[in-house]
């Protein structure tokens, strides 16, 4: 075994555990929606991902959440919240809320058609 | 309010602008809109749009499939110019098997190299470009897309490539070859890949389109004693609107007068028009055949029945089946685990590959990048979904979400409500008895016209028996209603009495073998009522709720489909099983009250069954809830929409049927698109990494890498847009294609 391997060896284990650490053990932090008239608004941005990823909101009391699709790629071009039954078209550069009422403590998904952007909602009671 | 703008803001509580503001308003030559969710008036001048919460359901789609077409051309001129790259540079890319470019000079090749490595730049920032900014912002969300996996694949081919031909001492003499032709086409294939893609997806939502372009755009309202037309959002609930032969209905109403045939079976699926005539409901964007007519309006904007079909559709085409949970867990998983995958590859192919293994570890590493597809795993359910449900709506039957639809498609059991389900739920004239030589129209209309003054719904179903059968039917005089007994009138001068047998016993009838017949009719589940014209025994007339027109095929279809039927009620044993055997149903629940409908169900559910209860969506609603599937049929869509996991708006049960095989046919779709995207990365990545070739020697070209990825997303698009060619079994017997019974 040559240095040359054991170089590419040991940069391959450092690269691995690089992927390991980024997309899988570290996460995002959480933000807490504003509440308005009674109303926990919040403005997620669509580009490339959910901005911010992390939404924490109250049980109980209404929830709007405004996105905005700052790009065209048609992967991002719908929004889903399977638990809640709803889902929208987000067409590009347009503001569109999604409003519901979580009734049940938890963490909930909402993500991109494809499942390839992903988010958290958080019901805190 | 300001003029200059042309548009002013009144707040006021949150209803429709009182019919005074607006005309104070429209006196001034503006015109009045409403924005109910805002409580806003919006007073808009002609040139502005209206701003209406219906509007925009349809505006969204349309800027969404504006958007895609804008996104198609964008695509399109990319992959033009990648592809026109591309040629050239798979030419040069091989010059020892190109005539004129073999004999060049080592130090021409390698000028000749250099060049291609900036004219594949415009390929890799251009056309590629979106991979580069799509990778940058998922990575920056801490996730990995398609994006990142091409934009690694081909931004690592263009440095190995490029630092081949500047310093080609690095590497082991003969092996300082370039890759641009991977970089190019590779770009080229996978772009193309996506301009597909989008024009499949784009026909996935057919469905919901069609629906929205329904929507009739303008309504002629009567106010002030003036017909108008308006444009069909600025309707109010209460407009008086006139309808013409030809014309669409514009929103949902109650006929005030007029008469007319009306096609529903865009809205219902119901292909025969019905009659409709003063009081009846209309629906909007159904089309008006024959008469003139006016209804007042009472659902317009969002709250008609179409708004409600397509949020319905919109929402279950967004939801999700079970099935896709395990989807999910790969998917987010997917892309960090074929880069481990890359790395792991990379590093055994250089220690332990052949000479010259950098390159063969460059290379195996990017064919797994390439060929790798999260875009199948992630379109595979969604897809097949959205058309399946589209699908199920174009016939009339609205599936809630995912979950229903997979659902429906494990049962194994149907329990159907008797009255309304599979009755029509209200009595009609179904037997004549003819006695003492007088004639069946004589019989007939004398009755009817003796019955048109009671209210009692058993006499109303002899006078429709009599209009249907075409006999004139008149004012009787001298009506005398016999309580507990029957009724009684003179009709042209003759005595008819119509009643039970102990009205008969009373009058002292001779009523001769009629008695016997009468029994006979009982136990058919019929109520039989004796007539006596002039003193004499005239006959019985017979009166029954009636199975509805397919519901004997339907039910002998969903036997074959391997479901057992089940019918519930709470009439007596004998009416039920009357019913039943003219339906073919075997098992039958008679004499269960209301309320202990749903315990059947769970009844049903603890003998391991997977149970769809089929009723009317008010008086079944708990049973409905009880069982794996609710149906709700032929209520309209109020209620139903509520309380059902699927609702059939026709009212005949081969909505059952149908909404069985949409979703054993959607499921079987989405089992299909599984099974080939995790086969195929499963296959792929294995193979890319190099897995054959201590066993055949052979290894994947990225070329066909990339080739296979892109053409593997287009194949799961287009294999769900297969399910837009499915055809329900038509009820008269005939299955349209070969689809496979499971008995």
């Amino acid at each position: 075994m040559t240095s040359w391997d054991v170089a590419v060896i040991l940069g391959g284990l450092g690269l691995g555990a690089l992927v390991i650490w980024y997309f899988w053990l570290s996460s995002s932090s959480a933000v807490k929606a504003a509440a308005v008239d009674g109303v926990q608004e919040l403005t997620v941005v669509v580009k490339g991902g959910y901005t911010p990823d992390t939404i924490v909101v109250k049980r109980g009391r209404p929830v709007r959440l405004n996105f905005i699709r700052q790009e065209s790629d048609s992967c991002s071009e719908m929004v889903l919240f399977p638990d809640f039954n709803r889902s929208a078209q987000l067409p590009e550069g347009e503001t569109v809320p999604i409003e519901f009422t979580p009734e049940t403590v938890g963490e909930f998904g909402f993500q991109c058609q494809m499942g390839m952007f992903r988010g958290r909602l958080i019901v805190e009671s | 309010m300001n003029p200059t703008s042309e548009q002013g803001v009144s707040r006021h509580d949150p209803e429709p602008a009182p019919l005074a503001l607006r005309r104070a308003v429209e006196a001034t030559g503006f015109r009045v809109s409403e924005n109910e969710a805002r409580g806003v008036a919006a007073i808009q001048g002609e040139r502005h749009a209206a701003v209406v919460p219906q509007a925009t359901e349809a505006t969204a789609e349309d800027a969404a499939a504006q958007e895609r077409d804008r996104e198609y051309r964008r695509l399109r001129s990319k992959f033009v110019v990648a592809a026109l790259i591309a040629l050239p540079v798979v030419i040069v890319s091989y010059p020892a098997y190109v005539p004129g470019l073999m004999t060049l000079s080592k130090e021409a090749t390698r000028l000749m190299w250099a060049v291609t490595a900036v004219a594949v730049l415009p390929v890799l920032f251009y056309s590629g470009g979106h991979f580069f900014t799509g990778a940058w912002h998922a990575l920056r969300h801490r996730s990995a897309d398609m994006n990142t996996l091409i934009a690694l694949g081909t931004s690592a081919a263009w440095l190995y490539s490029v630092v081949a031909v500047a310093f080609p001492t690095l590497f082991p003499p003969g092996t300082a070859e370039p890759f641009f032709d991977v970089v190019a086409v590779v770009v080229a294939l996978v772009v193309l890949g996506q301009v597909l893609e989008l024009r499949a997806k784009g026909r996935s939502s057919e469905a919901i389109r069609k629906l929205m372009g329904l929507q009739a755009k303008t309504a002629r309202v009567i106010r002030d004693s003036v017909e108008r037309d308006l444009p069909v959002e600025e309707v109010l609930v209460d407009d008086i609107v006139v309808v013409r032969p030809g014309e669409k209905v514009p929103v949902d109403g109650v006929v005030q007068d007029g008469h007319s045939s009306i096609d529903e079976s865009m809205i219902t699926g119901e292909p025969i028009p019905v009659e409709k005539r003063e009081g009846d409901q209309v629906i909007g964007a159904t089309i008006n055949k024959t008469g003139s007519f006016r209804f007042r309006a009472t659902k317009v904007g969002k709250d008609t029945a179409l708004a409600q079909i397509v949020r319905m559709v919109q929402e279950a085409q967004g939801s999700k089946a079970p099935i896709q949970r395990l989807v999910d867990v790969v998917a987010g998983y997917f892309v960090p685990a074929v880069m481990l995958i890359a790395i792991a590859a990379f590093v055994v192919w250089f220690v332990v590959g052949p000479y010259p293994s950098l390159t063969y570890a460059l290379v195996v590493a990017v064919t797994v990048l390439i060929i790798a597809c999260p875009c199948a795993l992630g379109l595979a359910t969604p897809m097949s979904l959205m058309v399946g449900v589209g699908k199920a709506a174009e016939k009339g039957i609205l599936i809630r979400n995912g979950e229903a639809l997979q659902q429906a498609q494990g049962l194994n059991a149907v329990v159907l409500d008797k009255t309304g389900t599979i009755t029509l739920g209200k009595p009609s004239l179904t037997d004549v008895v003819t006695a003492g030589g007088f004639s069946e129209e004589e019989l007939v209309r004398l009755a009817a016209s003796v019955e048109r003054s009671s209210e009692h719904p058993l006499a109303q179903a002899i006078v429709e028996g009599a209009q249907i059968r075409g006999y004139d039917v008149v004012d009787p005089e001298e009506f005398e209603a016999v309580p507990g007994y029957g009724v009684a009138a003179r009709v042209d001068g003759r005595n008819v009495r119509l009643g039970n047998v102990a009205y008969m016993r009373q009058l002292d009838v001779d009523l001769g073998d009629l008695e016997l017949r009468s029994v006979t009719l009982a136990d058919q589940g019929k109520t039989p009522m004796f007539v006596v014209i002039d003193g004499q025994a005239a006959g019985i007339v017979g009166v029954a709720d009636t199975v509805k027109r397919d519901s004997l095929l339907a039910i002998r279809r969903l036997q074959q489909m391997g479901l057992e039927v089940i019918m519930i009620t709470g009439d007596n044993r004998r009416t039920a099983e009357a019913i039943a055997g003219e339906v073919g149903i075997t098992r039958v629940l008679a004499e269960v009250l209301p309320q202990d409908k749903a315990n059947q169900v769970r009844l049903l559910q603890a003998e391991g069954r997977k149970v769809a209860m089929v009723g009317d969506g008010i008086n079944d609603a708990p049973a409905l809830a009880q069982a794996d599937v609710g149906m709700a049929i032929g209520t309209g869509t109020d209620v139903a929409i509520e309380a059902s996991n699927i609702t059939l708006i026709t009212g005949s049960l081969g909505g059952v049927v149908t909404a069985v095989e949409v979703s054993r046919a959607t499921m079987r779709n989405i089992k299909q698109n599984l099974f080939g995207a995790f086969i195929y990365n499963g296959l792929g990545i294995p193979v890319a990494a190099g897995l054959l070739y201590p066993i055949f020697g052979a290894l994947l070209s990225p070329l066909i890498a990339g080739a296979a990825m892109a053409f593997s997303s287009v194949t799961v698009v287009t294999n769900a847009n297969r399910l837009r060619l499915f055809e329900p079994t038509r009820l008269d017997g005939h299955v349209p294609e070969a689809e496979e019974v499971t008995a």
